[in-house]
């Protein structure tokens, strides 16, 4: 499959995304002369549950990590006998690695916001929250000016579009906690408590906001269903393949000639992003390791690349496409040194409500430092693979469970680097490594 | 009171005294603080108009990143420790700023005009190292580049 551009193409977002702190770049009259609002237009003249139809009809899945069919977490909202819902907007983007969501909300706000309004009509509730993190300034003032201009267009507020539909929707801050992304966690920020997570279930579609139910979705998510309501679930499934329709944005960073945002359609290799949207290597070096999905994703070796971008492909070999982060390492990178980076942000980043996560991240530092010290042994490695095991299948939420994935992945693929930094491992046995 | 700019309680009167007030309040009247940080009684006064115990108020605060119960300088530099970051060469950029503040990260300096923080990823991956200044994002950095932002912030105060 070949790689359609940035921009050149007729895919879900269409734009040439550029960086830097500029505000909104496709303004409403941009947004509306290119065909915005249109499907809103459409949606409003049938019934909600055509639009849910549509949306699980296009097979669209969660961009925020976890994958979930987002028409079906439509469905339980929708079905739910409480009449008082919420919309929410998770626009936390705390996966370092990771910066679509900006993007989004800074060149196509209003993709954005029709979105979330055509998801709103479609689980009928009338009240909606973008939670976006602190970090982003910028993204806040865009999507800020955005909601004033569509209140004041008749696309947002009271009988939007001249119908009986309403919809009010209002910013939230997060205040700089990775934590805050995890779904639960989000609501108990919004609700002015510590940012920890709760038992899931009940699920936030019965039990979310202030305990009603509510629709929780990626920015990226609900940036595509102007696209799916617009153009119909059949163009959307020309994009993408058969298991995961429609396209992806990748956040490509590290040692490639070209780092940036890029939408590709589902079905591309991880070796024709490396290759096609990165430009290749930089100074000509080789590619040592791509780490997919960020801090709480794998690290895998060349290899592995020839793997599709595709939930199905990607599950069978335990890649994580999480938010779609790929950060590239040339082969004078350190494995350990990443390693080592990731573990340190889970342990400050984790909350401390459980003890596999709160002690595990602990034991798991002190390790990797050890071996970064020159002072690991043999019977560290085996701990720390006992560890991580622990926090995979004991931690009480995502965070704690994700921790270990590229601690694990980097154990299985570049053992010999571990070993070397192991003092009681025998040159010999060093030479044995899987790298 | 706060020691300068806005009241809690005009914050307060602004954002309302609902529950999911709490956390737009905390951040509101840090940034009114010229210091950067809420104070206990800025806490205290809050817990009382919202009607919430103090230590509720607390733990909130305290479980943010961004919320800052130490007075910090008048410029806050943040630089992302991210591991995209530290491979673009995170560590010589810490070494730059520390050199020029006089500080180590996490600290502030005597005159309290810089706090220099190791901050998460500021989604500019695409230009790392990345670090941010007063809110403002700047990437592709140098050492040199670095410690010019610095210079530029104090001859700005100067004038
Ligand atoms: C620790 C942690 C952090 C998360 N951070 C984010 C985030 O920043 N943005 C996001 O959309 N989802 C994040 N998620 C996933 C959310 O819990 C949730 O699955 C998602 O918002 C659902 O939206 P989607 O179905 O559109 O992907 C995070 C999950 C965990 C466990
Ligand atoms: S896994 Fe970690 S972040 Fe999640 S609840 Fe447990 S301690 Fe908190
Ligand atoms: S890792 Fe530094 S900006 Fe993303």
């Amino acid at each position: 499959m070949n790689i359609r551009r940035n921009g050149q193409s007729d895919l879900v977002f269409n734009i040439e995304w550029q960086g830097g702190q500029t505000g909104a770049q496709i303004d409403l009259p941009d947004y509306l002369a290119r065909g915005g609002y249109q499907a809103l237009r459409r949606a409003l003249a049938t019934d909600p549950a055509q639009v849910v139809q549509t949306v699980k009809d296009a097979g669209l899945r969660g961009r925020g990590g976890a994958a979930f069919p987002t028409g079906l977490k439509m469905e339980h909202v929708r079905d739910n006998l409480e009449l008082e819902r919420y919309v929410i907007c998770n626009a936390d983007e705390g996966e370092p690695g990771t910066f679509k969501d900006r993007f989004v909300m800074t060149h196509l706000p209003f993709q954005l916001l029709e979105g979330m309004t055509l998801a709103a009509y479609a689980v009928g509730a009338n009240r909606g929250i973008i939670y976006i993190r602190y970090e982003y300034p910028e993204a806040q003032a865009s999507i800020r000016h955005s909601i004033a201009a569509a209140v004041e267009a008749g696309l947002l507020g009271d009988n939007i579009l001249g119908s009986e539909f309403s919809f009010h929707l209002e910013i939230f801050s997060g205040a700089g906690s990775y934590l805050c992304g995890e779904e639960t966690a989000l609501l108990s920020s919004i609700e002015g408590k510590k940012g920890r997570p709760r038992l899931k279930p009940p699920y936030p579609t019965q039990s979310g906001l202030w305990g009603k139910p509510t629709l929780i979705n990626n920015v990226e998510t609900l940036a595509n269903l102007p696209a799916i309501i617009g153009r119909g679930a059949v163009w959307y499934r020309s994009l993408g393949t058969a298991d995961s329709p429609g396209t992806k944005l990748i956040s490509l960073s590290g040692d490639v000639n070209n780092r940036g945002l890029f939408e590709v359609p589902f079905g591309v290799s991880f070796r024709e992003i490396i290759e096609s949207c990165g430009g290749g290597i930089k100074n000509g070096r080789k590619l040592k390791a791509v780490n997919i999905g960020g801090a709480s994703g794998v690290v895998v070796p060349p290899h592995e690349l020839d793997c599709r971008l595709e939930y199905g492909a990607c599950a069978k070999r335990e890649i994580t496409i999480g938010s779609g982060a790929v950060f590239v390492l040339d082969d004078t990178r350190s494995i350990l040194d990443n390693v080592r980076n990731r573990a340190a942000f889970f342990l400050h980043e984790s909350c401390g409500k459980c003890t596999p996560c709160r002690e595990g991240l602990r034991q798991v530092n002190r390790i990797i430092g050890a071996l970064c010290g020159g002072a690991g042994t043999a019977s560290d490695l085996a701990k720390l693979e006992r560890y991580t095991r622990t926090m995979q299948q004991a931690a009480f939420c995502g965070l704690g469970q994700a921790a270990g994935n590229t601690l694990i992945s980097s154990l299985a693929y570049f053992r010999s680097e571990y070993e070397a930094a192991c003092r009681d491992v025998q040159p010999a046995a060093k030479k044995e490594g899987t790298a | 009171m706060l020691d300068k700019g806005k009241s809690v309680q005009a914050i307060i009167s602004e954002i309302g005294t609902s529950k999911t007030a709490l956390l737009p309040i905390l951040l509101a009247v840090q940034d009114a603080s010229p210091a950067h940080y809420v104070n206990e009684a800025a806490m205290n006064e809050i817990a009382a108009r919202l009607k919430l115990s103090r230590s509720r108020v607390y733990s909130t605060a305290s479980f943010y990143s961004e919320i800052s119960l130490k007075p910090r300088g008048r410029n806050i530099v943040q630089v992302c420790v991210n591991a995209p970051c530290e491979n673009a060469g995170k560590a010589a950029i810490i070494r730059a700023l520390e050199n020029e503040l006089t500080i180590t990260l996490g600290e502030t300096s005597a005159d309290a005009q810089f706090t220099l923080e190791g901050v998460n990823c500021l989604g500019a991956c695409y230009l790392s190292p990345a670090i941010k200044v007063n809110g403002r994002l700047y990437g592709n950095l140098t050492a040199a580049a670095a410690v010019d932002i610095i210079r530029q912030c104090r001859e700005g105060e100067a004038n």
